[in-house]
């Protein structure tokens, strides 16, 4: 395709964005090397309903002029991604020195947030992109197996998780898992253990973290994977069959590879949400078990006071991992995408 | 596959049907929960003394005198005026799933027929633009927006989410068009037709299964979003979601849970309709041709 | 219980002996209101709408992401809002971007509704009008405490032997509660726990932290202990999961917010034997202090800095018309107002006892809600037994200069 008409095609798109996620993009990465101006404070008294207590404010003056004269704040080159709040290079670095085992080193570096949420992070991409896929496969196939009547209802209640709003979805799940909501009960009555709580110990925590992520998004593979089944060339089936391939032979040896540039789609998308995960642990209350990078974000902009520098150096750390993440799978896109233009 | 399938042997039918059975039922329990929940007062459906109370509807009887109440659809619709909020999010998500699949189509098919390498790595960068979190976008937003008074707009709420929603809809897409055989447009373009003719007279009419499919989640995406409706929009045009947000109460102030509940199923009720009228198509679109990697 | 003190002020100190608001007289001007969604501001802003028509023009934004929008939106000139709805906690970032003007004037020539205490002064200027008052406090059920045979606790250390004698008594396994969600509700119960023992948490007239000291260590391990008596699940607990544990009859002692006593109280959720023995205390006292253990909370409304004196004028007596004697008195039991014409009820006794009996206002610094988001985040290994008290807070310590550095607070 000429470049031009290339162009004209791509241009809406581009645009948008261009607009909305590259320039913000940009402006994020420049406020993420900067800090505040050092605020300029007075001592006053703060008087209200409950009586006078002495005080300390912002001299707006003095502020402004500094804030004039650099909008954009202090420059601080890469010091907010090192900081404790983020990388935390010196910290880990003292305690590599510190401690002679790994064990220790490795406590220390959860008592880090950066690298608690990362642990955990990672613990649920790597949890529950995987048995997305599994999950998602086997409904596809199951689904591809019914008759044909009853296909659309079996579709639209497959798509249930992911169609009820998280934020109401969750509480109610969330209640559901309480002690005394249905399932919370059942599963106290099914291992006999009347103080089991799915809420308190960090690994029941994680566990129903982990359920819940497989269960919102089984659907998404669901739907992709459902789509490909109907694409497999019945030809190519009927011949294998004929050769006396068996089922599984069948499966093995024509369907998955068929549907592998669909699972690669799948382990993408799956792989950068995961990555992200933020809901869940909102909505399950779990964040003294369970905190993630967008969680932080999350916690630095909802504040009293706004850290835009620290959520915008977690918004760019975020995305580096991602592509970190991302690299063995784009690798293999690019060795396709390079085969196909030949 | 079809013709495969029949010839499965009976014990493999069963375990699948039992199968696809168990999932159906952990993918629709919460749901049906919430639906016969929502007919509850409060106290039954989030009821700390026996989770029973919420299929019985205890509380129900002594506070309305029946086992079932719609006061949840009453205060939701009624005082609080959700319908309006219904409205604003139609607009909103049907506007969004346009304009995201027309930039769509454009682009993925674009990227799927260029051959060059910044095809890609335009690709690539849709990408990392993916990565980035929504909430940090949306607090970027803000300020130009208040200073150039786009702000509160369902304008400005729509072109966000498309832009947002633009890498997804891009590589979903493109995948599609990639599935698509060249030759088709390639011979059209042959008999003399412009590339943009030979994409709306040959690939249009083709495309609708990935079409349908990427609108499917564009749909899911505008309707389900909590970061860009619930910052970028003014009261009058707020949608579904941030009210129900705002039904739920916060720390000092008790909430009105089952409005909240009432709305989440009234919320899913258009889209069950919409799914059983677009059956055919839904399935037929998916079935046809579909996704590809 | 003594809540002559503020419902004292609340009578005494109108200004102008209260005299009701009639009409609006505006020649003109914009009315653009942000704040919270909730019934009593929802009262205040529908009393204001009043002021509409004859070339006044009025919107309100009432949204639970208010405090989010706030800045970005009222840094323009002209601002979006000629108004937010703050609370003591949220006017912080407004006032640290120079982006809500001073009220001295407009409360001389239009404020003669006020009571001199709902003025919100900072260094001698009036910056925000206060309507009403939240605080934490002691719920208690009396005829659990009847059964286990211990009098109303007035102190924290009470409330430990009082949960343990119903313990013993074997009435309940799990009798207390207390909002103490990972995040901004643990933050405040401990914010709650260090003032009642003593603590200060910055160095004076700096923003550096002072709180890992032994007023600290004492504040965690209260709380730690405390939350012995209460359900596991604690570290998510937050108001609607203590006023729904409450309403079904699980929780003899808690301490929640006052503005949450009315819904308990109602008739709805809960039964008349678990209602009719709920009674309410001011907040006890912790480590022999004398001040209660927890810190008081008002709203109010603040006019912005940037739009005309015109708008900023109607915006202000919108505000005095939603705020007048009769909207307040038919509003009465939506929250514990501030302004004159309200009569407390039954459901206002907690906060009043914990205002008369001198707790501390939640502090308006410019780099407490640095301190609170540091807090939230890092004490839950502690109550979690993970980590020592003192390296709770040494985390916290941390983290907050982290933050404060980059804020500018600190060096």
């Amino acid at each position: 395709m000429p470049h031009r008409t290339f162009l004209w095609f791509i241009l809406p798109s581009l645009l948008a964005m261009i607009l909305f996620i590259a320039l913000p993009i940009g402006s994020v990465l420049v406020q993420s090397m900067h800090v505040e101006h050092e605020q300029v404070l007075i001592e006053t008294e703060t008087c209200g309903p409950f009586g006078c207590t002495p005080s300390v404010s912002v001299d707006q003056n003095a502020t402004r002029a500094l804030r004039e004269a650099q909008p954009l704040g202090r420059f601080n080159g890469l010091r907010t991604y090192t900081d404790r709040n983020h990388l935390a290079t010196a910290e880990v670095a003292q305690a590599w020195s510190e401690t002679d085992s790994l064990t220790g080193f490795a406590g220390r570096l959860m008592n880090l947030p950066f690298y608690k949420a990362l642990a955990f992070t990672l613990a649920y991409t790597f949890v529950v992109t995987p048995l997305v896929i599994v999950l998602g496969m086997a409904i596809a196939l199951g689904v591809n197996g019914l008759p044909q009547l009853m296909k659309g209802t079996t579709i639209f209640v497959s798509l249930l998780p992911m169609i009820v709003t998280p934020l109401v979805g969750s509480l109610i799940l969330f209640w559901m898992i309480d002690a005394d909501g249905v399932i919370g009960a059942t599963l106290q009555r099914l291992t006999g253990d009347p103080n089991l709580s799915l809420k308190a110990s960090p690994v029941l925590t994680w566990i129903t973290l982990f359920v819940y992520g497989i269960w919102h998004s089984a659907p998404f593979a669901f739907i992709v994977f459902y789509a490909g089944l109907q694409t497999v060339p019945a030809e190519t089936l009927e011949a294998a069959q004929i050769d006396g391939a068996s089922r599984w032979q069948r499966l093995r040896y024509v369907v998955i590879p068929h549907m592998a540039p669909l699972v690669v789609f799948v382990v993408l998308i799956q792989l950068m949400d995961n990555f992200r995960v933020f809901e869940p642990i909102v909505g399950f209350s779990a964040a003294a078990n369970a905190t993630s990078l967008s969680y932080f974000i999350y916690s630095d902009l909802r504040g009293d006071v706004a850290q835009f520098g620290s959520a915008a150096a977690t918004s760019m750390l975020t995305i580096l991992g991602v592509a970190i993440l991302l690299t063995p799978v784009l690798i293999r896109t690019w060795r396709d995408f390079n085969r196909k233009r030949v | 596959m079809s013709s495969v399938a029949k010839r499965r042997s009976t014990p493999l039918i069963v375990l699948s049907s039992a199968f696809v059975a168990a999932w159906l039922i952990v993918a629709a329990f919460p749901f049906l929960w919430t639906l016969w929940g929502s007919f509850k007062v409060q106290g039954d459906f989030f009821s700390r003394a026996d989770w029973m109370n919420a299929l019985w509807g205890t509380r129900t009887v002594i506070e309305t005198g029946s086992a079932f109440t719609g006061n949840g659809y009453y205060g939701a619709f009624v005082e609080e005026g959700f319908w309006r909020a219904a409205l604003n999010t139609l607009v909103v998500v049907v506007f969004t799933v346009i304009v995201s699949l027309t930039f769509g189509t454009l682009g993925g098919y674009a990227l799927a027929r260029s051959g060059y390498r910044y095809a890609f790595w335009l690709l690539m960068l849709a990408l990392v633009f993916r990565a980035m979190p929504h909430i940090t976008l949306v607090s970027g937003y803000l300020l130009p927006f208040f200073e150039w008074n786009l702000w509160g707009h369902k304008t400005t709420a729509i072109i966000v989410l498309v832009a947002i929603n633009q890498p997804f809809t891009l590589w979903m897409l493109h995948s599609f068009f990639l599935n698509i055989p060249k030759d088709l447009d390639e011979s059209a373009m042959v008999d003399g037709c412009t590339r943009f003719q030979a994409f709306r007279h040959v690939i249009i009419p083709v495309m609708w299964p990935g079409v349908v499919t990427t609108g499917l989640f564009s749909f899911l995406l505008a309707y389900n979003d909590f970061a860009v409706t619930a910052m970028l929009l003014s009261q009058e045009n707020q949608t579904m979601v941030p009210q129900i947000a705002g039904f739920l109460g916060s720390t000092f102030e008790e909430g009105n849970v089952m409005f909240a509940v009432a709305a989440v199923v009234s919320a899913t009720a258009p889209l069950l309709l919409l799914i059983i009228f677009f059956q055919r198509q839904i399935v037929s679109g998916l079935t046809a041709g579909a996704v590809k990697g | 219980m003594a809540f002559l003190r503020l419902s004292g002020l609340t009578v005494a100190a109108a200004l102008a002996g209260g005299t009701a608001w009639a009409g609006c007289d505006l020649a003109g001007g914009d009315i653009r209101i942000l704040g919270n969604d909730f019934a009593a501001i929802n009262a205040v802003v529908d009393g204001a709408r009043a002021c509409e028509g004859d070339g006044v023009s009025f919107s309100a934004n009432l949204t639970t992401e208010h405090r989010d929008i706030q800045v970005a939106a009222l840094t323009p000139n002209p601002a979006e809002y000629t108004s937010a709805i703050v609370a003591n906690s949220s006017i912080v970032p407004l006032i640290n971007a120079g982006l809500i003007r001073p009220l001295d004037d407009l409360v001389a020539e239009h404020g003669a509704g006020l009571n001199r205490n709902q003025l919100i002064t900072i260094d001698g200027q009036v910056m925000a009008i206060a309507f009403m008052a939240n605080a934490q406090h002691l719920f208690y059920r009396s005829d659990i405490l009847e059964q286990a045979g211990v009098a109303v606790p007035t102190t924290y250390e009470e409330v430990l032997a009082a949960a343990e004698a119903i313990r013993a008594a074997g009435i309940m396994e799990h009798p207390y509660a207390m909002n103490t969600k990972v995040g901004w509700n643990l933050a405040e119960e401990f914010i709650n726990m260090y003032l009642g023992m003593g603590g200060s948490f910055f160095e004076p007239g700096t923003a550096n932290p002072a709180i890992n000291n032994d007023a600290g260590v004492a504040a965690l391990e209260m709380l730690a202990a405390l939350n012995a008596y209460a359900n596991p699940d604690f570290l998510t607990f937050d108001s609607n999961a203590t006023a729904a544990l409450w309403e079904s009859g699980q929780l003899a002692l808690a301490t929640m917010w006052g503005s949450r006593a009315a819904p308990i109280l109602d008739d709805e959720g809960s039964t008349a034997e678990i209602t009719g023995a709920t009674m309410l205390a001011g907040a006890p006292t912790v480590g022999g202090g004398t001040t209660p253990a927890s810190t008081l909370w008002w709203d109010g409304f603040t006019i912005a800095a940037n739009i005309s004196d015109e708008d900023a004028e109607a915006t202000f007596v919108a505000f005095m018309h939603g705020l007048s004697a009769d909207n307040v008195a038919a509003n009465n039991d939506l929250a514990v107002w501030l302004a004159p014409g309200y009569t407390p009820g039954a459901t206002a006794g907690g906060v009043f006892a914990t205002a008369n009996a001198g707790a501390a206002p939640y502090p308006m610094l410019p780099y407490m809600g640095l301190m609170h988001t540091a807090l939230g985040d890092n004490l839950s290994e502690f109550l979690q037994g993970q980590e020592s008290a003192a390296q709770a807070l040494a985390d916290v310590e941390a983290a907050y200069v982290t933050a404060a550095r980059a804020q500018g607070f600190v060096e």
